[in-house]
This record gives C-alpha cells, sequence and structure tokens, in this order.
C-alpha cells in the first residue's frame, strides 16, 4: 500500500514531465523514420522497420531509465521532498522499492505505447502482425529495469552527473561484455592471477547481451523459450541484487 | 513527549574529513501538551536536532525517545508530524492530490482521506485552491498546505522547523493561530524559530541552543524574571538647550523629536540624578519607562557567551 502510494506518485512525477514527452516524441519519430528509410533499400524492407523501431525504442528506453532513473532519488534529496517522506511511517526499503516501481510502471506504458505505434506501421505498410516480435519487447522491456536499478544504485550516493556517467558506462560495459571473457581467455596461460580478476568482473558486471534478441526475431529465428526464462531469471536476480545493494546504502544516509 | 539523552552529531568537512561536532551532548525534555520553541542562531544545530528526531539523520551518540519509544521504531513515526524548514513540495501535485498522498503513506482508508483533506484544506484557509498545481503556489500558500500535511495524521507531536520565516506579518499570525489551535487540542507542538516575538506569545517553554549546546530552558518568565531593568527611557518637554546638553552628558542616547527629548540611560543612579536636573530646571517628565530584558536581550546574551559559531 505505502510502496504503492510512492509508486503512483513516481509514475505522475514523471508522466507530468515534458521531457518524457520529448523522448517518447523522438522514439516515434524514429518509427516513423524507419518507414522512409525502407524505401531505401530493395525488398526486406519490413525487417528495415522492425529492425531501426526495435532499437529505437531501445534506445530511447535507456535513455529514460537512465536519465530519469537517477533523477528518482537525487531530486527527491535535492529538493528536500524526502523530510516528508522518511519522517511519515515509512521504513526507507520501502521508499526505494517504490520509485522503482514507479518507474517501472512508466517504462512498462512507454514500451507497451510504442510496441502498440510500432505493430501499427509495420501493419500498415506490410500487412502483417508480427507477433514473433514480441519476445524481443520483452526482453527490451527486462534490460530497461535492469538499467534503472543501476542508476538508482549509483545515485543513492553520488551526484547525478556522476550517476548517469557510471550508468552509461556500465550499459556500455554490459553490451561488450562478452569481450572481457574472450580476454580472459587469450591471457588464461601467461596470467593466471589477471584471468581470475578478469572472471570476477565479468560475472559481476551485468551481461546485457543476454537481452539482445533483435536480430534474432527480425530474421525470423525462433526463440527458445528455455533461453528466454533464463534471461528473464537472470534480469529478476541482477535487479535483486543492485536493489539490495542501493537499500544497505540509502538506510545508513544522512540527509543534508 | 520528546526526551533526548547525551544527544551527539559529528560530521566529517571537507578533503581532509575535519571533524565537526553540530551537536554536544544534547540533553532535553519536552513536556505533553506544551508549546516548546527552540531557539538559536544559524548553525546552532537546531535543523540537526530535528533531522534525528525525524530519522532523516543519525545521531553519532546518544539517545532519544518520542511518545516514549526510542528513535528508530517506525511505529513512532505514526504519531508524529514534520514541517521541514523551506519546504519543497512535489509541484506537478494539486493540493487535493498532495494531501492525498500523504495520507496513503500513512494507509488511511479512502473515505477517511478524503474528510480528512476536506478538514486542513480549510484549516489552512486552501479551500479554493484544491484543484491548483503547487508550482502555482506562493510562498505563503505553501507553508500552509506544508502544515496541512504534517497534520493529516492527526498526529500527538507536531515537529515544525522555522515554521515563520519567510512569510509576511499575516502568514506568520496565520501559522501562530494554527500552533494555538493545535495547543486547544492538547497536542505537543515542538518547533525552532528566529522570530523572538512570536516566541514569547505562543510559547510555554523555550530552550537556547547555541553551538550545538543547550543554554537556557525555561518558561519565557522564567528566563525573563532572572534579568534585572536594564534601561530607562525618559521622554521629557520644556528644558531650554543648556539643561539638554547636561542631560545628553548623563544619558547614553537622546533624541530630540517635536519639542520633546527622549534619552536612555543605563545606570539606575544616573536615571535618578537626570530626573532629579528635570525638576530642578523647571521641566516636564511626559513619561518614564524601565525596560526590563526581552527574549531577544537574552538571547543575544548566550549567544554572545558562547561566541558566534
Amino acid at each position: 500500500m505505502k510502496v504503492l502510494a510512492i509508486a503512483v506518485n513516481t509514475f505522475k512525477e514523471v508522466i507530468r514531465d515534458k521531457i518524457f514527452y520529448s523522448l517518447v516524441f523522438f522514439a516515434l519519430l524514429i518509427v516513423g523514420a524507419s518507414v522512409l528509410l525502407s524505401t531505401l533499400t530493395l525488398g526486406e524492407q519490413s525487417k528495415i522497420i522492425e529492425d531501426l523501431s526495435l532499437n529505437g525504442i531501445n534506445l530511447f528506453g535507456v535513455i529514460i531509465a537512465i536519465f530519469v532513473g537517477i533523477g528518482l532519488v537525487n531530486k527527491e534529496l535535492e529538493k528536500k521532498t524526502i523530510y516528508t517522506i522518511i519522517s511519515k511511517p515509512i521504513k526507507r526499503y520501502q521508499f526505494l522499492l517504490g520509485k522503482y516501481l514507479g518507474l517501472a510502471l512508466t517504462l512498462l506504458v512507454y514500451v507497451a505505447v510504442m510496441t502498440l505505434c510500432f505493430l501499427l506501421v509495420l501493419y500498415w505498410y506490410s500487412h502483417i502482425v508480427a507477433v514473433s516480435l514480441l519476445p524481443a519487447v520483452l526482453l527490451i522491456y527486462m534490460e530497461l529495469l535492469v538499467v534503472t536499478a543501476a542508476a538508482i544504485l549509483f545515485s543513492t550516493f553520488t551526484t547525478p552527473t556522476l550517476s548517469a556517467t557510471y550508468t552509461l558506462a556500465l550499459y556500455v560495459i554490459g553490451h561488450t561484455i562478452t569481450d572481457l571473457k574472450a580476454l580472459a581467455l587469450t591471457v588464461a596461460k601467461k596470467a593466471p592471477a589477471a584471468t581470475s580478476v578478469l572472471d570476477f568482473f565479468y560475472y559481476l558486471l551485468p551481461n546485457l547481451q543476454n537481452f539482445n534478441i533483435k536480430s534474432q526475431v527480425v530474421h525470423d529465428i525462433p526463440v527458445d523459450p528455455g533461453y528466454m526464462c533464463m534471461a528473464i531469471t537472470y534480469g529478476l536476480l541482477y535487479i535483486a541484487g543492485l536493489m539490495a545493494v542501493s537499500v544497505l546504502i540509502f538506510q545508513k544516509r544522512n540527509f543534508k | 513527549m520528546i526526551r533526548t539523552e547525551g544527544l551527539e552529531m559529528e560530521f566529517k568537512v571537507g578533503f581532509a574529513m575535519r571533524r565537526v561536532k553540530a551537536l554536544k551532548g544534547l540533553t532535553m525534555e519536552v513536556k505533553r501538551g506544551e508549546v516548546f520553541g527552540f531557539l538559536g542562531p544559524n548553525g546552532a544545530g537546531k535543523t540537526t536536532t530535528i533531522k534525528i528526531l525525524v530519522g532523516l539523520a543519525y545521531a553519532t551518540a546518544g539517545k532519544a525517545w518520542l511518545m516514549g519509544k526510542e528513535l528508530g521504531d517506525v511505529r513512532v513515526k505514526e504519531g508524529l508530524g514534520f514541517l521541514p524548514e523551506q519546504p519543497y513540495f512535489y509541484d506537478y501535485l494539486s493540493a487535493w492530490e498532495f494531501l492525498d498522498f500523504y495520507g496513503r503513506l500513512f494507509g488511511i482508508p479512502k473515505k477517511a482521506r478524503k474528510d480528512k483533506a476536506v478538514e486542513l484544506l480549510g484549516l489552512v484557509g486552501l479551500s479554493q485552491s484544491k484543484d491548483l498545481q503547487l508550482r502555482k503556489f506562493s510562498k505563503g500558500m505553501l507553508q500552509r498546505i506544508g502544515i496541512a500535511q504534517a497534520l493529516i495524521n492527526d498526529p500527538e507531536l507536531v515537529i515544525l522547523d522555522e515554521p515563520m520565516s519567510g512569510l509576511d506579518p499575516i502568514g506568520r499570525k496565520d501559522v501562530r493561530d494554527i500552533i494555538m489551535g493545535l495547543k486547544e487540542k492538547g497536542k505537543t507542538v515542538f518547533f525552532s524559530t528566529h522570530i523572538l516575538p512570536d516566541v514569547e506569545v505562543i510559547c510555554d517553554r523555550v530552550g537556547i541552543l547555541v553551538k550545538g549546546e543547550l543554554r537556557a530552558t525555561g518558561t519565557v518568565g522564567e528566563l525573563l524574571g532572572s534579568m534585572e531593568a536594564r534601561s530607562m527611557e525618559m521622554t521629557t518637554e520644556g528644558l531650554g538647550p543648556e539643561d539638554l546638553k547636561e542631560l545628553e552628558r548623563l544619558s547614553r542616547q537622546m533624541v530630540i523629536r517635536d519639542g520633546q527629548a527622549s534619552m536612555f540611560f543605563d545606570d539606575p543612579d544616573k536615571a535618578r540624578e537626570a530626573r532629579r536636573l528635570v525638576c530642578q530646571r523647571g521641566g516636564d517628565i511626559v513619561s518614564l519607562i524601565p525596560h526590563k530584558g526581552s527574549l531577544e536581550d537574552i538571547f543575544v546574551e548566550e549567544v554572545k557567551k558562547g561566541g558566534r559559531p
């Protein structure tokens, strides 16, 4: 109930912010532009629309998750609105959880609206109802949830600018992390110690490639339900870990 | 209602992590049903104390109890109302949504939440603006909706941090009336302020905090009673310039206006001599007022003793 009240309030906060709408506008623009771009290619036009739109939804979702996510806690601290919340019978973890769920809800609405627009465009253009793309959308949402949790974690202990930088860095690392594993394998013989360090980071940092099945679905390669389950479980566990650390840090904080 | 024992707060400041003590063993007690004024210059540690009491910061040493329960127990906050200093609120919410949100945080059922919001908007005089977003509120209106927010759970104990700062005289009077209203209902009010005349009017007891230490505590009467009459103000008329010159030598300060001369004396003996002089020279004494110390004098004295932070 209390967590829900904070989540709903956070949802209102984001929904009533102009920045949110401008980002949604640009995401829609990409979906629209994909139709124009697809006419430049021979054949496979609907694939171009699918590919560009999915990536557009993903990219702007990540931007919302990072830039709204880092502000969730920081804005409350900066504007001191948190004073009136923490002095109520609310545990700090409830506050943090509420903020997280609020943005998760907003992102859900964002992804749902964007997907609907995208499927309509696709239907209008090539008369196909592309239900097979939905698993990719689901995992995009999962990735957004992980990025949001990371943004919240950083914003519990550092400034907005640094939180944004760290979250962005984590996002980039998350997509190139398989290279880290490859590096660990190449140096395995020469420096076993370095390998274990690299291995440690490989397992510590999020592997966001797990949530990327966009090209797979665009090229009609069937997605294994077992893989979907694993990816979702991985995402949920990772989020739980990030939130647990956030709560530990937030619990001890003195508000200035 | 509020009890603290040896409360200490230490900050680490700057790059060298220099330790600064914001509170040095604060021990005090606020009784049920009283209005307690918490005074002190800027940087004395008032806000720090309040932050510790409402759970925004953790004391480095010492203990504190609210309503008989030790801090840290979330249930303590069920009976607590709090208005922070210079409050900023969710400006995208309307006054109505705003109060409804805080009601939800207490788990108040929908119907009761609605009734309470109507009552409080009436109490703080914002019934007309209930659908207005807070971003369009003036400073005084924000302070009033802030007070409404602090009362949403019908609290036993209300803690207000500088509730009157930044308000115009009418706004201050409104806040004062609300505090008096709370007292009539038997609530305990603890508030920090710089605005001393208000304190004299509404507080049962006051505490003066300087540099993290409680220097004086008691009723306004007790604190004032401990002071001697400080100075004497005498206004005269019908004296010549020569006489006035003599009087000016005796007084600390003299002001001549509309044919009347007002003078201030710090020393009672000099005041007596001046009176005799006026009578001898055939002048009239229009008024003679002994100035007793005000709360402000006590405040200034305590601050001076401690040295400004």
